[in-house]
């Protein structure tokens, strides 16, 4: 794979996160949470526009960020089917930001020692933030767990709608430019990934979902339905208006 | 004509004008290349939305200090953080009623909570209501003592 493709993942993930966790701008169950969340997907959507940007560089082709998040079709999106999946109630919501923002926070700390600079310097800075939402997840997942029964219960049934989606946060990719010191392996990921996350579960008095992988696919642009409304909803202005700037 | 470096540190910060972008530490670096000014910033988070805003007011106050053509440029690394924030910024930012950052701890694993003092009374009895602000590097706290919700620049 190429540099630029692999950019591409690293930025898609986290534009789509940040797309679907602003769907609760106005809607969340308080005002804290409202603020909080819409700041997670500001982060999220700073880290994807630096991402978008140096994958439009390295591709050569003259695209600009704006050109990457909103004139491509589903199929040249390179994120995990994990980011995309609807939110669902606030407690799947926080089981994805959990098992998400702990997988990133593993692959930018990892990143941040990348030889190629501008995927460094974008990692070291993500990582400050990502450790703040994993932080946050992992709060929420303990009170909810360790809350009342109906809190216990919708968080254990988000963490099960979710879990399926995980093991392709980890399958292999561009062995080459792990090969030489640029990406990180996701294979390697996954164990410090799965103990922080089962570390939380314990604390919250849940369990780690005994549940099938889901087939996966979003790395070679395979996507799920509930991508294509969600990109509808984040193209709309720039099909209706082409190339419109503010 | 003042020295470039005395023109863009006086420039406020769009969304904490009671600082400006030096006292932030957003201000990296000011030089003279080929006669023009070439001017260095980084954002305090990756999605913060005042980095245009402010590379439109350094180029202006430039422009309006005599210094045309100025470039204005972005890096991320090294990492911002709220340890380069100077006394002085620190001051203001208590004056303005946020209570400033204590040190960003050593190892970032260890979560050691200490107490923030109440912009407004001074009383360290205070308590976090929200890890969240009105901008990504603030959170909501509120004083015991005095009763009074307070913002808190977030230690990062």
């Amino acid at each position: 794979m190429s540099l630029a493709g692999y950019v591409l993942g690293l930025a898609d993930d986290a534009l789509v996160l940040a797309q679907r966790t602003s769907e609760w701008t106005a809607r969340a169950p308080t005002l804290e949470e409202d603020v909080a969340l819409a700041n997670i997907a500001l982060d999220l959507l700073g880290q994807a526009r630096y991402l978008l940007t140096y994958a439009g560089a390295e591709e050569g082709a003259g695209r600009d960020e704006d050109a990457l998040a909103y004139r491509r079709p589903s199929s040249e999106f390179r994120n995990v089917h994990l980011v995309e999946l609807p939110n669902g109630d606030f407690g799947r919501t926080i089981a994805r930001l959990l098992v998400f923002s702990a997988y990133r926070y593993e692959l930018l700390t990892r990143l941040a020692d990348s030889a190629d600079p501008t995927l460094a310097a974008v990692a070291a800075k993500g990582v400050k933030e990502v450790a703040y939402h994993r932080d946050h997840a992992a709060q929420w997942t303990v009170r909810l767990g360790a809350g009342t029964t109906e809190s216990r219960r919708r968080m254990g049934a988000g963490l099960a709608d979710v879990w399926p989606y995980t093991p392709e946060l980890f399958t292999e990719e561009s062995a080459a430019l792990v090969a030489a010191g640029v990406a990180v392996d996701p294979v390697s990921l996954s164990e410090p990934w799965l103990a922080f996350v089962s570390g939380v579960l314990t604390s919250a008095g849940l369990v780690v979902p005994d549940v099938a992988a889901a087939p996966g696919g979003g790395r070679r642009g395979v996507h799920t339905d509930a991508m294509g409304p969600l990109l509808d909803e984040l193209q709309s202005l720039h099909r209706a208006h082409p190339g419109a700037v503010w | 004509m003042s020295a470039p470096w005395d023109v863009v540190a006086t420039v406020p910060d769009p969304e904490l004008p009671a600082v400006t972008i030096a006292d932030l530490g957003i201000l990296r670096s000011v030089s003279i290349v080929d006669g023009r000014v070439v001017v260095t910033v980084t954002p305090t988070y990756s999605g913060c939305p005042a980095l245009a805003e402010i590379t439109a007011d350094v180029r202006r106050a430039l422009t309006d200090a005599g210094y045309a053509d100025a470039e204005v440029h972005t890096v991320l690394a090294p990492a911002w953080t709220t340890d380069w924030i100077t006394e002085a910024g620190r001051r203001k930012l208590a004056e303005y009623g946020i209570a400033p950052p204590g040190a960003v701890s050593p190892a970032p694993s260890v979560s050691l909570p200490l107490s923030v003092r109440c912009p407004q009374c001074g009383s360290p009895d205070t308590r976090e209501s929200s890890r969240f602000s009105g901008t990504p590097c603030r959170a909501l706290w509120v004083c015991r003592a005095c009763r009074e919700p307070f913002e808190h620049m977030k230690a990062l």
